[in-house]
């Protein structure tokens, strides 16, 4: 029975302190938000704060996928590179073919950005190599693609169909589009990852790898799993953000994987896997857009937002680093 | 008695070199020319610097994918401070100290708040990019210096032999004498296979870690001074994706990147095999972006494939 006490006690405990970490990004969150209202009120205008939602759903999209990632102790860093192989693809398509329904245009993203993810996944699961080396290496190998595949040309907005633009321009109920987008992949795996077996089978390899297969999870199986779901929606996200801007570039989202990765990062998730909740995810991308949009409404040059963002990166790191250490230490003393 | 030639890793790539030669100097007449050839190696003479420290690094069980950017950020201190009407040996001076200071960063927040090096790293590698953009925004910065050029342009007086072959040659045996002959060098071998027992047996991981970071930090000031002097401009954007290329040739040249094993002899061979390699596929015209894809194909094939070979040797004791 004393047993049973401790796990619960245990539970309790980590309980607060993942309530306390969300708590831990909006008060940065609103605080940010008055500094650069008072400084200027068109931040919290109601246009501005469209953009920032606008802008933060690609983000959220791309970001909830690379936590899939993240929560099995792995990286993906190929997300960036993804999207703009998808992106670039996608539009050439649709700028060489105009008749092409529009409606199929997010499943061809979802399907070139799979085999993209399933790639990543092959090399993780089955060849056993460490995700960091595995991603790094298609990141470079996707981008080289994109070059070779548009010879270095943009895909301009004129070229594109009418159609493929009001992909995210169109409002439902007054909301964008693409909010609803990000709304629905939220929701999916909010349910996937809290009431579904296989969503609480990538928390376990990420808490503790030889455990989950004691128990009988497939390991193999998570694993490519997770980084299919990492390039599905990142490919996702390429056709939606080709369409949003209304042009393919080469160089298009470099570096969008680090905004990824530091929402996922903010938002709570430990960079060794295991623990961290989806909606400190989208907390963390709603922080991060919220403080680039910040930089440019206080026209403050936007040459500081990757300083910036390496900044909150290792803040946030560091906090929860500090946070386990004093779980870790109050537990060693009741013991 | 048969003689039982072992096939280590080291006699691949000296086999891939001499294949490189030959097919290189089959399909382009310019290839097989002593004076090109050593002229060449200047073209990746940081990344063999940064890739020396690089190897401690990995087989002590970490990563620093933030070297690149560190470089980024050394260049434009002293692009900045040269600007101003500083003297280009100062601002060297001065960026070796700022980037020896960017790793010993990485490697007490490593220690000090216990983080995987891959976090910190990462967190760093747009800390320190981001720093070179702020400083010089989206403007260049010329070097005007005959002296200093020579670093990065220049031969030893009378022979085609660039300097700064030279330069990695001496820090590359010092790299590996203190890697294979040293304390020290074994600490880092017994920190990669197990850091636990390493620190239960009284080895001092902690600071370990922290001189090993801190050795890539001044690594990448050197390289950044190197590509600096050799491009003899300096862009905020200077060595970006020199990390992946920097942990391909740590990798290709044998170093298991779980850490723990390797040695010197095979990165060097490596960092060969990988420039002469794209200096006969630029010979060839070949785009750079094909380079690129195939610098990344190469990085994780060599994974893979020693991952198979490790299975197999596993399988074969059992």
């Amino acid at each position: 029975m004393a047993k049973m006490g401790s796990i619960n006690g245990l539970r309790e405990k980590s309980y607060d302190i993942a309530k306390l970490r969300e708590i831990g990004i909006i008060f940065p969150l609103f605080l940010f938000g008055l500094i650069i209202a008072l400084r200027n009120p068109y931040f919290i205008s109601w246009e501005n704060l469209r953009y920032i939602f606008l802008d933060a759903s690609i983000l959220t999209i791309v970001a909830i996928g690379e936590m899939m990632v993240i929560l099995t102790g792995g990286i993906d860093l190929s997300v960036g590179s993804n999207l703009a192989l998808t992106g670039m693809t996608v539009s050439m398509i649709y700028r060489d073919f105009h008749n092409f329904p529009v409606i199929l245009a997010p499943l061809i993203g979802i399907l070139i950005g799979g085999v993209c993810g399933a790639i990543n996944g092959l090399f993780v699961a089955k060849g056993k190599v460490i995700p960091i080396i595995a991603t790094l290496s298609t990141m470079y190998i996707f981008r080289g693609i994109v070059y070779i595949i548009s010879g270095g040309r943009w895909v301009n907005a004129h070229e594109m169909p009418e159609g493929y633009k009001l992909l995210t321009r169109v409002e439902i109920l007054g909301i964008p589009i693409l909010v609803i987008y990000a709304l629905i992949v939220f929701l999916f795996f909010y349910y996937l990852l809290n009431y579904k077996a296989i969503g609480r089978s990538i928390y376990a390899v990420g808490n503790n790898p030889q455990s989950a297969i004691y128990i009988g999870i497939n390991k193999v199986k998570v694993l490519f799993l997770v980084y299919l779901i990492s390039g599905i929606l990142a490919g996702l996200s390429g056709v939606l953000y080709t369409s949003r801007f209304a042009s393919a570039e080469s160089s298009a989202a470099i570096g969008f994987e680090l905004s990824a990765i530091s929402a996922v990062v903010i938002g709570g998730v430990k960079t060794t896997g295991g623990s961290g909740k989806i909606g400190g995810v989208v907390l963390g991308a709603l922080l991060l857009t919220m403080i680039v949009n910040g930089l440019n409404v206080m026209k403050i040059s936007p040459f500081y937002k990757l300083a910036l963002q390496g900044l909150m990166f290792l803040i946030a790191v560091i906090v929860d680093s500090l946070i386990a250490e004093r779980y870790y230490k109050g537990r060693r003393r009741r013991v | 008695m048969k003689i039982r030639l072992r096939i280590t890793w080291e006699i691949i790539l000296l086999i891939l070199i001499v294949l490189v030669f030959l097919v290189s100097s089959f399909f382009s007449p310019y290839f097989l020319d002593i004076v090109n050839l050593l002229d060449n190696t200047t073209n990746f003479m940081e990344k063999g610097l940064i890739s020396l420290a690089m190897t401690y690094i990995i087989i002590s069980g970490n990563i620093d994918i933030s070297v690149a950017s560190n470089m980024g950020m050394t260049s434009a201190f002293m692009g900045v401070l040269h600007r101003m009407g500083t003297n280009i040996w100062i601002c060297a001076l001065v960026g070796l100290i700022i980037a020896t200071l960017g790793g010993y960063l990485n490697g007490y927040l490593i220690v000090r708040f216990r983080l995987p090096a891959i976090a910190v790293t990462l967190g760093t590698y747009a800390l320190y990019r981001g720093i070179a953009y702020i400083l010089l925004q989206d403007t260049a910065v010329g070097i005007e210096s005959e002296s200093f050029m020579y670093l990065g342009q220049g031969y030893i007086a009378g022979t085609p032999v660039p300097f700064s072959l030279v330069l990695y040659v001496i820090f590359a045996i010092i790299f590996g004498f203190v890697l294979h002959k040293t304390t020290f060098g074994r600490y880092v071998y017994s920190i990669g296979n197990n850091e636990q027992a390493c620190k239960f047996s009284g080895i001092p991981v902690e600071k370990i870690k922290i001189v090993l970071f801190t050795i890539a930090g001044f690594m990448s000031g050197l390289g950044a001074i190197l590509l600096t002097s050799r491009l003899s401009s300096i862009r905020p954007d200077i060595g970006s994706g020199l990390e992946l290329e920097v942990i391909a040739t740590v990798v290709l040249g044998g170093v298991s990147i779980l850490g723990g094993s390797g040695n010197m002899i095979g990165v060097v061979l490596s960092l060969f095999l990988i420039g002469f390699l794209t200096y006969s596929l630029n010979l060839l015209n070949i785009p750079s972006q094909v380079i690129t894809i195939i610098m990344g194909s190469l990085l994780v094939g060599t994974v893979v494939i020693s991952n198979l070979l490790e299975q197999r040797r596993a399988r074969a004791v059992k």
